[in-house]
């Protein structure tokens, strides 16, 4: 690619796998947890954070020589709400339904780690293309692991994805239901979620030993 | 009455933790020592303590639609009809919330250097700990009442985030004594143990309202029960007039 030199692209995978914000980091658990419950509300939580990460990143980016490092945070913090709103405001005009069903979590994208974390070990130091790349890298980082979550819960507990049935009719008994399957209505309450996480924290680090703590 | 109910129904039913994942960076990072984990927890609820009223005060009178009432209409806001600033909620909470931390920092330092000693560190920490802005958007989101209440509100979050930090924190300590199967040593064992407390804590649900709400379905069946059948006597009573 004559766009990305090797070190470039290796800023957007490198958080997909063994960099993981949310696996590896441990970031940004804070508002992504809550809504896996749906895959649609995952998806769309995941392009929120990409923006806000993305345009954030640029931003604070074009600013690092002129921000005082004593008040940074508060700086961060006005870039991080302003963009947060934007997208609230987006969400409330073409998708009231789904803006309800986040709630508060499209607010807390302001407090969540990852975009702090970033700002604070990225985009101080670097230019706004790298810094570009390292959020969006990031955020997919983040999205992924929240679209895996949201698929399984959505599978295992309501037999749906994207609200679509795909396992067939749970009260006519036809597909899978026909065999005695029942849905597990326990995947839709919040512990399940970090129980999920746990187990794909687990297979990722027996798939590679070096990420196991001592 | 009122709060008392949302005091216990705070910490135990809508644990931060728990129940809405609220502040779960710090509740991960700083759960190694269960003596850091007090430090941490107890400044989470001083700063909710403060937060969630103050933020309350702002929504009631500068954010809620109509909130601008009590402004003089010669200022040319006729506050009570068209404005609604409640778009700017998220600024203005995370603005208040960072500056009372700036602030409670310094005059902690001042006035209290033992109480500074202990605080100290983590309070930088709490500008950015979700629990806190979550604890005013909830707050904002349930429509809390009074002031009173709001305040109530903010401590027993506080309490219900704490007593969580300081659980996971003591099991954290034992369980460096047992033997976890490599992968999931660390975060991943911790991820397993939140999730088995908070189907724990799932169970505290029916605590407060549960009995309440089962006799309320009943009563409301009972009155349309009634009303169908006083219907249907006034019907035959119809037909056989009509005979």
């Amino acid at each position: 690619m004559g766009l990305l030199s090797k070190k470039d692209t290796a800023l957007i995978t490198d958080p997909l796998t063994d960099n993981n914000p949310i696996t590896i980091q441990v970031l940004g658990i804070c508002s992504a947890l809550a809504i896996t419950a749906e895959l649609k509300a995952s998806l769309v939580m995941g392009i929120a954070v990409l923006f806000v990460l993305g345009v954030g990143n640029v931003v604070i980016s074009l600013m690092r020589n002129i921000i005082p490092s004593k008040i940074r945070i508060i700086v961060q913090l006005i870039v991080v709400a302003s963009l947060v709103i934007i997208v609230d405001q987006v969400l409330k005009a073409f998708a009231y339904e789904l803006s309800k069903t986040l709630s508060v979590f499209v607010g807390l994208i302001i407090t969540n780690c990852i975009i702090m974390g970033r700002f604070e070990a990225f985009a101080l130091g670097n230019g706004p293309w790298r810094s570009f790349l390292d959020g969006i890298g990031n955020a997919l980082g983040y999205a992924v692991i929240l679209i895996i979550v949201g698929f399984f819960r959505e599978l295992l507990g309501s037999g749906t994805l994207f609200g679509i049935p795909v396992l067939g009719d749970s009260i006519e008994k036809t597909g899978v239901y026909a065999f005695g399957y029942e849905n597990n209505g326990f995947m839709l309450m919040p512990p399940m979620a970090l129980i999920v996480v746990g187990i794909i924290i687990w297979v990722q680090r027996s798939r590679n030993k070096a990420l196991i703590e001592d | 009455m009122e709060h008392i109910e949302l005091f216990f129904k705070s910490i135990f039913i809508d644990n931060m933790v728990f129940a809405v994942f609220l502040g779960m960076c710090s509740y991960l990072a700083v759960s190694k020592k269960v003596s850091t984990a007090v430090g941490l927890g107890a400044a989470v609820i001083f700063v909710l303590a403060i937060t969630v009223p103050l933020n309350w005060l702002l929504d009631q009178y500068l954010l809620q639609p109509g909130a601008l009432a009590w402004l003089d209409p010669k200022y040319g806001v006729n506050g009570s009809e068209t404005m609604d600033l409640s778009f700017l909620s998220f600024i203005m909470f995370i603005a208040t919330i960072a500056t009372m931390v700036q602030l409670v920092e310094i005059v902690v330092e001042k006035f209290s250097p033992s109480l500074y000693n202990s605080l100290g560190i983590f309070l930088p920490l709490i500008a950015v700990n979700c629990a806190i802005l979550g604890g005013s958007l909830f707050m904002q989101s349930r429509e809390i009442p009074t002031f009173g209440l709001a305040l109530n509100y903010g401590v027993s979050s506080g309490i219900g985030w704490f007593l969580a930090i300081l659980a996971i924190a003591a099991i954290r300590e034992k369980i460096r004594y047992s033997n976890v199967p490599p992968a999931l040593r660390g975060l991943g064992i911790t991820f397993i143990i939140t999730g088995l407390m908070g189907i724990g804590f799932l169970s505290f649900g029916g605590m407060l309202t549960g009995g309440e709400e089962e006799y309320e379905v009943e009563k409301t069946a009972k009155i349309i029960d009634t009303a169908k059948e006083t219907k249907e006597n006034e019907l035959a009573n119809n037909i056989k007039v009509n005979e």
